[in-house]
């Protein structure tokens, strides 16, 4: 296990102050809460903040975390020495708060694992348990474009704390296969029944709800179910109008350009974003016009063709 | 490892409409919570009284967005419809903007 540098994670001095610990902590859970920060790391470390605030903010926690002080370094192979935490009145495990599903084995190889059943895979700071059901899971599920248009299948892994025969409690991965329908947007949930966490005693298992998030696409931005695309036209193509292939998702189509279009004129493919069976989204087509580089003497004839035959100020809404 | 199949999945789309007792036991509140995310203007259903209130199935992503910013950050109910808003627009600019890098790295070419 990797010893891990809680002053570090909140980025300040091993003789910070109480308060400075609580400023250090606030100020970094705004910055990386998962709902704010949209970062694929943003979670990890909402977690690692968590943890270091958790352990330096509890005046024993910190006295004893700082025995291993200066002589560690983070990442370094760590192995708690047996009975170092015997003079401090946390001996025998137990968290404060009980957000502490998501702790380190370094955290809890030092003080102590989760007494109650219920955990949860992420950063939900909330643990309201009624009738001793297990909690509610929140999960982000990652999947392309062409996923969301087509519907797919996805297996997950999360980490689940279940009871065993024993009563002890145990961290296990756990693999769901499930079914996306079509159409599913940016950040829609999905609730899969009976999947959260298992409930204490005679309580049911919570739910786990799964957030949907795009990969990036090269070509497309989503806009709930409407597509964007900024599609590159040829001058001619511009001022003559005609027929250009379009990509979208469902393959190519044809696009007509009405005569004298200009970049940023936008035009509408009906029906070709993702859809469900009730609501169907658009493509929608930005131009943008590319002016060939032109090369050899008779490429530059002709551009000094159109200047001749063609007047035209592009600045005149300037006044100049 | 276990493993299971084919598990059953709510979608939560903006056709499903959900009761006010619905949605408290989906977010597992209390009707009280729901009743002042509405009076923030964080949650708007249809009917006026809450008998008849009709709630989409994505303002239930508001209400969890609500409740872990409460938790995690201690925001107050002004607060979280600010934030919620502010997160909404700022969405809405980063689409323009990854549109509008598109458009300027076509000018390499």
């Amino acid at each position: 296990m990797e010893f891990k540098d809680y002053y570090t994670t909140l980025d300040i001095d091993r003789s910070a102050t109480q308060n400075e610990i609580k400023r250090a902590y606030r100020k970094l859970a705004r910055k990386f809460h998962p709902d704010v920060n949209k970062d694929a790391d943003a979670e990890q470390r909402f977690k690692e903040i968590g943890e270091a605030y958790e352990v330096l903010q509890d005046a024993e926690k910190r006295k004893a975390y700082d025995k291993f002080g200066k002589d560690w370094e983070a990442g370094q192979e760590f192995k708690p020495p047996p009975d170092w935490d015997k003079d401090f009145a946390f001996h025998g495990g137990g968290y404060t708060e009980n957000n502490a599903a998501d702790f380190s084995d370094f955290f809890e190889s030092l003080f102590g694992a989760r007494k109650n059943g219920a955990g949860a895979d992420s950063y939900t700071g909330y643990g309201q348990n009624y009738r001793g059901s297990g909690q509610d899971l929140h999960a982000k599920v990652v999947i392309s474009l062409e996923d969301s248009y087509a519907g797919t299948k996805q297996s997950i892994t999360l980490q689940r704390q279940s009871m065993n025969e024993a009563g002890q409690l145990i961290t296990q991965p756990h693999t769901l296969q499930i079914t996306l329908p079509k159409g599913v947007t940016e950040g829609q949930q999905i609730r899969l029944a009976g999947q959260g966490a298992e409930g204490i005693g005679e309580g049911s298992s919570g739910d786990l709800f799964l957030e949907i998030a795009f990969r990036k696409h090269p070509h497309f931005t989503p806009s709930k179910r409407d597509i964007l695309l900024t599609l590159p036209i040829s001058p001619w193509e511009a001022a003559l109008g005609g027929t250009v292939p379009v990509p979208t998702l469902g393959g190519k189509v044809k696009l007509s350009i009405p005569a004298g279009s200009q970049t940023g004129r936008k035009l509408r493919l009906k029906g070709r974003g993702l859809a469900t069976a009730a609501n169907k989204g658009d493509q929608y087509v930005t131009l943008a016009i590319m002016v060939p580089v032109a090369q050899t003497d008779a490429e530059k004839e002709l551009f000094r063709n159109m200047e001749k035959s063609m007047p035209f100020n592009p600045r005149s809404n300037l006044g100049v | 490892m276990t493993m299971k199949t084919d598990i059953q999945c709510t979608v939560f789309d903006e056709n499903d409409e959900y009761s006010l007792k619905e949605l408290c036991s989906t977010c597992r509140v209390h009707t009280q919570f729901i009743q002042d995310l509405i009076d923030e203007g964080i949650l708007s259903p249809r009917g006026t009284q809450p008998q008849e209130y009709r709630f989409t199935a994505v303002e239930i992503r508001r209400i969890q967005i609500s409740i872990r910013l409460q938790s995690d950050l201690r925001i107050n109910l002004p607060g979280t419809a600010l934030a919620l808003d502010l997160l909404e627009q700022i969405e809405e600019l980063k689409r323009s903007k990854q549109q509008l890098e598109r458009l300027y790295a076509l000018k390499k070419y």
